[in-house]
């Protein structure tokens, strides 16, 4: 075992060595790296296409002319967000990784704290403020990368989340679309009668810990917003860790997956559960599916093709649970995140990293990416160009919408969020069961100062 | 201890030995003792307390000890009792039992099944685990696994393995996996014994069952022992499942390696995940040191 160990350190030091002595022999050439959870054919296809085809060559292009001699290598990261999540904070703790990391905005605050990412103007310097795009990035927008007044990096979107349907699937089954409920009771009517007509799984509502971040966003908080309340009270600054609304929600999971048996519990346990959710849908075998827009523009798009996408899927918005019932007494909820690219604290080359982080944020390049996907940015003079149903989306959706608690024990509690989900609709716990596990593990995360519980019934 | 003469004086010996202490030291030692000391931290991969870890006591202990929640699913003492059933399963029933079976079939056999049975066991041990467990994630998928195709074939349905029997699917898995193990020790140990022995016993008439109860198991106690100890504390520590399941559904197949796994890189509880693996030490510390009195006591006996 130890011989094993010493061989493993010896043959570290060589690839050392003679990796220093290879960046030694040709100094004038500088490399920069990127990485996101995108692969070309696979996962945010459309990302690799633009970064390859504009962003790098133009880059690299407009450094040349200044006679820097840069290449700019992407590193395509395959796995899921929480996997990426990890890689992050296993690099950034050893001072490694790459110089540009794509980087959703709830990770900040915990990041932040760790001391393991810095502010875009403490690894750049001046520069960063003096960039002329802030002044196009509304302050919303900018606040999904920042933590504690700090701009950390720059956003690349926002997005919404609504309930997708096929309208085929919709029509055989004699439901008139366009179709959009007013409350739970209309989606659970809609889903017995997809039942009826055969459809193998009426709705899908995300639940489970597989399902990590897309149970929260796409599926719990749509839910809870539409009883009443978000998971976090603004005003008091605590968390709301008991309530009916809450229990409510959990009874919504329960009546979908245990009591009527109209959503499949299967596919939020399993591992791949929701890439076989995207796959079912494509498939015509999901009757109801809520997501973000990130599911019209990736899996979609690559499962369906535009065509077969644009004729077929239809979306409608999240009711309450009764009309008025919803958060700040909304009838329709919906809740947006954004991700965006970071710089890392450890670049060798701050001021190149940052050139290249403006550079793909400014106006031409995210025109260039509008041509290629069609999405809500995050800048106000670059409209959602060439897909009316996207815009269709963001028009309905952005007004009605909130964010999470950008707070650094939030993902810790989204985990118990997502447990919670799968306490019930695995059968394991009831709902009220499955509310007081979780209302203990939040106490007991955040502490008793921090939360509120407001009496069931 | 008798004096034995020796080409170097002792205390060369000792220069000698150095570099390897010295390796000890820092890949063996020091993790040890810095683990044992992030167990009493409340020290995480991200948020303040990445930055600023601060002195907790035990209650990281207590927590792996809170009884109220023990058996919860995904907790401490559930993730212990489905190891337990994996260890017993998969190692000492199925690994020593089908090493043994295997060993016994072909003893004083030759020819090409005891060839083909040999090498197909091997191989299953050798292969690289990710691909081992990528070819059984294929396997056994309820849509379009190969097990599947061929039990509905035969009109016997298409159960959902990896959902509705998770525990059952990797103890399966990893008796096929580690069986080669026991059987090459077996194997070995069979060879050791002189042939006169099951000669003679046959010129009295034995069944094949008294010649294994009466000859082979006691003869071969000694390596039984051996065996079982080893591949219990092989299987305690198993993760290969992970690739298999990652623990679940609902944690049922949530073993305490993929616990300790699941705590300090997926939560990012360092400090919560160092007092698992404290404990993890302590048991695999006490089967090691039953495996070491186990030689001794053989030692002595013979």
């Amino acid at each position: 075992m130890h011989r094993y160990k010493l061989l493993v350190m010896l043959a570290a030091l060589a690839i050392m060595v003679l990796g220093a002595a290879g960046v030694g022999a040709q100094d004038d050439a500088v490399t920069l790296t990127m990485t996101c959870r995108c692969v070309e054919g696979g996962v945010n296809s459309n990302l690799v296409v633009w970064l390859k085809t504009y962003v790098i060559p133009t880059f690299e292009e407009r450094m040349a002319e200044q006679g820097v001699n840069v290449t700019v290598e992407l590193v395509e990261f395959g796995g899921s967000d929480e996997q990426l999540k990890q890689q992050y904070a296993l690099d950034l703790g050893v001072g490694a990784g790459a110089d540009l990391m794509s980087f959703d905005g709830f990770w900040v605050p915990e990041f932040v704290d760790a001391g393991l990412i810095q502010p875009l103007e403490a690894i750049a310097g001046e520069i960063v403020n003096e960039w002329d795009g802030w002044e196009h990035i509304p302050e919303a927008i900018q606040e999904l990368l920042s933590y504690r007044g700090e701009r950390y990096g720059i956003p690349v979107g926002t997005d919404v989340r609504v309930i997708y349907y096929r309208e085929d699937v919709f029509t055989e089954a004699g439901i008139e679309v366009p179709w959009q409920p007013t409350s739970w009771a209309d989606i659970l009517e809609t889903a017995e009668q997809l039942k009826e007509a055969g459809v193998e799984i009426p709705i899908q509502l995300n639940a489970g810990t597989p399902m990590g971040e897309a149970t929260t966003m796409q599926g719990f908080f749509m839910a809870l917003l539409g009883a009443g309340h978000h998971l976090y009270d603004f005003d008091e600054e605590k968390w709301i860790v008991s309530s009916p609304a809450l229990l409510e929600t959990l009874r919504f999971y329960e009546e979908i997956y245990v009591n009527r048996e109209l959503g499949d519990a299967r596919m939020q346990l399993v591992e791949d559960g929701r890439q076989r959710s995207f796959e079912a849908f494509a498939n015509g075998e999901v009757g109801m599916l809520v997501e973000g827009d990130f599911f019209w523009r990736s899996p979609m798009f690559e499962l369906m093709g535009v065509e077969q996408r644009n004729s077929l899927v239809r979306f409608a918005l999240m009711p309450a649970r009764e009309p008025g019932a919803g958060y700040r007494g909304q009838d329709y909820v919906t809740i947006s995140g954004g991700t965006g690219w970071i710089l890392n604290p450890n670049t060798e080359h701050p001021e190149l990293a940052w050139g290249l982080l403006s550079h793909m944020s400014d106006v031409d390049a995210v025109r260039a990416f509008q041509l290629i996907q069609p999405r809500i940015s995050f800048r106000d003079d670059v409209p959602v160009a060439g897909d009316p149903t996207m815009t269709a989306m963001a028009d309905a959706a952005l007004s009605l919408s909130t964010v999470r608690p950008q707070l650094p024990e939030y993902p810790q509690i989204s985990v118990e969020v997502q447990l919670m989900t799968e306490r019930v609709v695995s059968g394991e716990m009831s709902p009220e069961e499955a509310l007081e596990a979780y209302a203990e593990a939040v106490t007991e995360l955040v502490g008793e100062e921090n939360v509120i519980r407001i009496p069931l019934e | 201890m008798e004096h034995k003469p020796s080409i170097f004086p002792a205390r060369i010996g000792i220069l000698f030995l150095l570099p390897a202490l010295f390796f000890v030291a820092i890949f063996l030692i020091f993790p040890f003792i810095w683990v044992i000391i992030i167990s009493f931290t409340n020290q995480t991969l991200t948020g303040a307390t990445a930055a600023n870890p601060q002195f907790v006591g035990l209650e990281n202990y207590a927590r792996l000890f809170d009884f109220s929640r023990w058996m919860r699913s995904g907790e401490f003492g559930a993730s212990l009792l489905i190891t337990v059933q994996f260890v017993l399963g998969s190692a000492l029933i199925g690994q020593a039992g089908l090493g043994l079976l295997i060993a016994v079939l072909f003893y004083r056999r030759k020819g090409w099944a005891r060839r083909i049975v040999t090498t197909l066991a091997v191989l299953a041990w050798i292969i690289p685990e990710v691909v081992v467990a990528f070819a059984w994630f294929a396997y056994l998928d309820r849509d379009s696994g190969t097990l599947n195709m061929i039990l509905s074939a035969l009109g016997l349905g298409k159960p959902d393995w990896l959902f509705d029997y998770p525990l059952l699917s990797i103890i399966i898995f990893n008796t096929w996996r580690g069986s080669a193990f026991s059987m090459l020790l077996f194997q070995s140990a069979l060879e050791t014994i002189p042939p006169s022995y099951i000669e003679t016993a046959d010129v009295a008439g034995a069944s094949a069952w008294q010649k294994f109860r009466d000859i082979l198991v006691p003869l071969l106690r000694g390596h039984i022992a051996t065996d079982l100890i080893l591949i219990t504390l092989w299987t305690f520590n198993v993760f290969t499942p992970y690739l298999l399941t990652g623990g679940g559904p609902t944690n049922r197949t949530q073993l305490v390696s993929i616990y300790t796994y699941k705590t300090a890189f997926q939560f990012f509880r360092f400090g919560q995940g160092a007092a698992i693996a404290v404990v993890m030490m302590f048991i695999n510390l006490t089967l090691a040191l039953i495996y070491l009195s186990t030689l001794r006591r053989q030692r002595v006996d013979a």
